[in-house]
This record gives structure tokens, sequence and C-alpha cells, in this order.
């Protein structure tokens, strides 16, 4: 039995174990909710009976299911995701190529909403009842409520194409030109912060308001700290934890949104990928995309574990 | 299990005498509530009249969703137009309003979806218990490992793309949510004493699901059903706009807003009357929830 950290991080990926059985298994049924004959329907209207029997073929459709799937996990684990009905390119490869833009855009927006929701947060816990904290938390509904694809469109409309401040559309790659593709991804990753700053804000105000509200505060005070002191040395690090989670919970969220923001943006990225290819049926595609950024959230979920439990030793005492 | 069913068996025969000291039921008065929570007042009474406008939209509507005035594309808001008209001359008021029962039905449809699946799954787990509640919350966990809005993109991709299906997509990402909640919620309540009570006289497991457990755990389902539809409305809108959803030419809120957008530089004010559609009513539906929240829990104080 291994105690600590790594005792934590053995436990959690045994954990993860079924959870990844799971995802990958709705993954791959995924082509069985198709209704009639996945292979006809994959094929197309127009498609000739060769072409049916090769996707056949390639899905392994005469088989039993359960057979299949392990046959398509086997797969995928090595990083063989079958190929694009479209472009015969190779499903993994392409959505490395697009991988970069979404995760730049989503952790863009994690910065922001960071940024803002959690100073936000901290000054209307502090400033309780005031108007202040009623403007923070009223504007936090409305971050809730906001469809951030509407959202975008009026940021294109005033600062794209009102001031020209920014590019309406489009992405650079990161590796390239760093600092030109952080320009470029500002007015979505703008749109697609709203939700993380309303939730943070929100979050944080309730986390630091229990905190301060509760016994040993009340003691600090009594013997005659600061608030200053106060609230830097006890309330925040007490609600650190707090952040952390649903700033970790967020990025499912985000990952969600993107699929829309990036239609809107035309950035080459997963959730354009996504949304495309489920129009076109193009189904490995899809599969694939689901498959990598389902991989993606469960590693942030297992990430934000570890480091809650750096930062707080009793998290992995108590497991 | 015998010793549980003598310990009900004592507590019930001592129940007869209890019940005379109890207070009576408070009956709870929905309009008193209501008048002293404006926000759920407010809330309530937009909603009720997006549903009127939905249902009575062939009524109110001052043109056909569809009727094209060709000579007429693209017109700002004027006495015959209220709100303009988009790139094939249809009286944006018009779509908006039939929009609304698109809006309206995706919602409903998919939490009730999610309902569907996710309340009974999450009672039966909890109540069962044991291996059946270990394999069903590692299910839970991998559905809700998703982001809800690609899980929903790659289920109508294999259902095929129409308003139904997207809503029948979105709804198999909500059930996760409400099951994981209600398993919760079902493991508090099947170890209180009335359940061990009603175990004691003799009651079916369905008796005790549907008469004792069902009605005690469902609260905190309530609120968060509220919340979902706000989230099911953005999630209809988000999916009409990348054309998943609802398909043209029916209207519908998202579908607006993405042709809107192709005319942006031309007619910029076309994008405001279907996002604040969205908005407001996505709001409503959470400020409702938030009300019923504090309602049905009076421990919590409003923000």
């Amino acid at each position: 039995m291994m105690y600590g950290v790594p005792g934590m991080v053995a436990q959690r990926l045994m954990q993860l174990v079924p959870v990844m059985i799971v995802a990958t298994f709705v993954v791959f049924s995924l082509v069985y909710m198709m209704p009639g004959d996945p292979a006809m329907m994959i094929a197309g209207d127009y498609a000739t009976a060769e072409r049916i029997a090769e996707i056949r073929q390639i899905y392994g459709f005469d088989r039993p299911m359960l057979v299949q799937y392990f046959f398509w996990l086997g797969n995928a684990l090595q990083g063989d995701l079958g190929h694009s009905l479209f472009s015969n390119e190779s499903v993994l490869r392409l959505i490395l190529s697009r991988l970069p833009h979404t995760v730049l855009l989503v952790l863009y927006a994690l910065v922001l909403g960071a940024a803002l929701g959690i100073p936000l947060g901290i000054l209307a816990a502090t400033r309780q009842g005031t108007t202040l904290d009623k403007i923070i938390t009223s504007v936090a509904s409305l971050g809730v409520a906001v469809p951030n694809f509407w959202l975008g469109i009026i940021l294109v409309t005033l600062f794209s194409l009102g001031y020209r401040w920014f590019p309406a559309t489009g992405a650079v790659s990161v590796f390239e030109k760093p600092l030109e593709s952080l320009y470029y991804a500002t007015l979505p990753a703008v749109a697609l912060s709203t939700g993380v700053v309303a939730v943070l804000a929100r979050q944080v105000r309730s986390a630091l308001l229990e905190v301060l509200g509760s016994q040993y505060i009340r003691t600090l005070r009594a013997k005659g700290l600061g608030s200053g002191a106060i609230l830097w040395k006890h309330g925040l690090r007490n609600v650190a934890a707090t952040m952390l989670t649903i700033a970790g919970l967020q990025v499912n969220r985000l990952f969600s949104s993107a699929v829309i923001i990036e239609a809107v943006f035309a950035i080459p990225g997963v959730g354009n990928l996504i949304s495309y290819s489920a129009l076109n049926k193009d189904f490995p595609v899809v599969q694939g995309v689901a498959l990598v950024l389902v991989l993606v959230v469960i590693l942030t979920n297992l990430l934000v574990d570890v480091l809650n439990a750096t930062f707080d030793p009793r998290v992995a005492a108590s497991t | 299990m015998t010793d549980t069913n003598m310990t009900a068996m004592t507590q019930t025969a001592a129940a007869p005498a209890a019940r005379a000291t109890l207070p009576p039921p408070v009956r709870f008065r929905f309009w008193a509530w209501l008048w002293a929570d404006k926000r759920a007042l407010v809330s309530l009474a937009y909603l009720s009249v997006l549903v009127l406008a939905a249902i009575f939209a062939p009524v109110i509507a001052p043109y056909a969703p569809n009727k094209q005035n060709l000579m007429d594309l693209l017109a700002p808001p004027s006495g015959a137009h209220w709100l303009g008209t988009d790139d094939l001359g249809r009286d944006t008021l018009s779509r908006l309003i039939y929009g609304s029962y698109n809006a309206l039905y995706a919602a409903s449809l998919a939490v009730g979806i999610g309902v569907a699946i996710g309340v009974p799954l999450g009672v039966f787990i909890g109540f069962v218990g044991g291996w059946v509640d270990q394999v069903g919350s590692r299910i839970i966990d991998g559905v809700l490992a998703f982001p809800p809005l690609v899980l929903a993109v790659a289920v109508t991709g294999a259902l095929g793309i129409g308003l139904t299906n997207a809503m029948i997509a979105v709804g198999f990402a909500f059930a996760p949510v409400l099951a994981r909640t209600m398993r919760a919620q079902t493991l508090v309540v099947k170890n209180a004493l009335y359940v061990e009570a009603a175990t004691g006289f003799g009651a079916s497991r369905l008796h005790l699901i549907l008469r004792h457990i069902l009605p005690n755990a469902i609260q905190p389902v309530i609120v968060e059903v509220t919340l979902m539809l706000a989230v099911a409305l953005l999630a209809e809108a988000g999916l009409s706009f990348l054309s998943l959803g609802v398909q043209p030419p029916e209207s519908s809120w998202g579908g607006m807003l993405a042709r809107a957008y192709h005319y942006v530089e031309v007619a910029p004010e076309q994008m405001y009357a279907p996002g604040f559609a969205i908005l407001f009513t996505a709001l409503a539906f959470n400020t409702l929830g938030e009300s019923i929240r504090v309602l049905l829990d009076p421990t919590i104080k409003r923000r």
C-alpha cells in the first residue's frame, strides 16, 4: 500500500479504468445507434455494393459486438482510429493536426475566465450585500444564460467588422507564430469564457463566504488579525481547492461550447471537425474526435486531483 | 433483516402517541410564494407568455413563417415588419414566434428523455446497492466524462440530423447527471426511519420506491430539471446553428442566428432578436430554478 501523492495517483488510475472502458464503449457503440444497416448508412445513398462490403469489413460488422469492441479498442490503443471516409486521411493524424487550435482556445478561455471570475468572486464575497456584490451576481447570472456563439457574433460585428481591431475568422498555428495565434484566438476565447467567469465568480463567492463565516476565522478576527491577512492567508488558501476543482470541471464545458464557437470563427479545430463530420456522416472521424476529447477530459480531471493532493496533504491522506 | 424488522415494529408501535402532537402539515401556498419572490414571478410570467406564443403562433404571428417577400429582403424594422425581414424576405417577428415552439419543444424533449432514463436508473442503483450500484455508478461516470455537446453532436450524427434526434442526443447527455443526483438522494432516503417502518409493515419494493423514496428524493431533481431546461435550450440553439438541429425552412432561434450571421455585414440588426430570445428564456429558466432551490431548501439564503 502506497501513501501520499503517488499512492493517490495509483488509486485514481485504478478508478479510471472502468470509466475509460465505459467511455470507449460509448464511442464504439455510436455506430450501432444508426438506424438500419450501419454499413449502408456510412457508405451513403449512392454507394456501390463493393463499397458497402468494404465498409462492413473495415468495421467488422459481421462479427459479434463485443468482439468488434475489443478489436476496435485494440486498434485505437495502437493509435489506429481508422481513416476518413471522404479524404481517406488517417483519423488520428487529422485530429492531431487540429487539436492544438482547440486546446489553445480552451486554455485561453480558461485563463481569461479565471483571471476575471476569481477576483470578481473575491470582490463580491468581501463586499457581501453591497451594490457591487449585487451587480457581480447579476452579471454572473447573465454569463451563464448568454449563448456563447451569439456573443461571438456580436464581438465579430463590433471588433472585427466595426473597429477592425481583431481578425473576424480563422486561426494561426500556435507552433509557427505563437503571438499571432493568441491574437487570432482572442475574440473566440472571450466569447467562450463567459460561462467560466460566471461560474467561478459565483462559486468562489459562496465558498469564500462560507470560510469567512467559520469559527476559526472568527477566532482569528477576535485575536485582532486584520481583514487583509485573514483573506489572503486563511480565506483564499481554503478556497484554492474549490477553485481548482471548479476550473477543472469547466474544461468539460469549454470543449462543448468550443464546438459552436469554432464554427462562428471558422477555426479549424476538432470542434469544427466533429460537427462537419457529423453533418457528412464521416463516422470514423466523429468517433475519433469524441474518443480523443473524452480522454483529454478524463486526464484533466486526474491532473486536478493530483494538484489538489499536492497542495493539500489531507486530500491525499483521505483516499 | 429480522433485527431491522423488530426495531421498525417497536418504533411504529409508539407512533400513534406521537401522531397526536404533530403540527398540521403546512400547505404550500403557490400564489403567496410567487408574490413574495418577484424574480420567480417575472420568470414564470415570461415563460407563460412564451408558451402561449408557441401554442397560438398561427393566430398571433403577423405573417406565415415561410412566406417570402422577395421585394423586401433583409429589410430593417418597419411598421409592416416590426423586426425586419431575413435574407429570403420572411418576417423576423413571425419566425421568432414560431421558433418559440421549437425551442420549448426541444427543451422539454431533451429534459424529458434525461428524466425518463436518469431518474429510474438512479433510484434503481441507489435502492439495490451492492455491485449493481458499483457498475451503475461507473457507467454514469463514463458517460459524464464526455463534453455534453460533443456527445450530442456525435449521437446526432449517428441517429441522423434533425431536431428530435438532436434533442434525444442531448437528453442522453443529461441522463447521467440526473441519475447521479437521484442515486445520492435515494441512498440518503432509503435509510430513513419511515422507509424502515414501511419495510416492517411488509411493503413491497415497488411500493417503497413509488410511495416513500421517490417523493422524498425528487426535490433536488426538480431544481436540476428547471436549470437543465436552460441548458437544453442553449444546446438546441447551438445545434440548430450548426444545422444539426432544426432543419430549414422550419424556424428556430439558433437557425435564425446562423442566417443572420451570414448577412451580418448587410443587416447587422437581424442578429439581435433571436439572440435576446435565447438569452431571456435561458435566464428565466435559471432564475426559476434558483427560486425553487431556495423554496425547497430554506437553509440556503438567496445570493
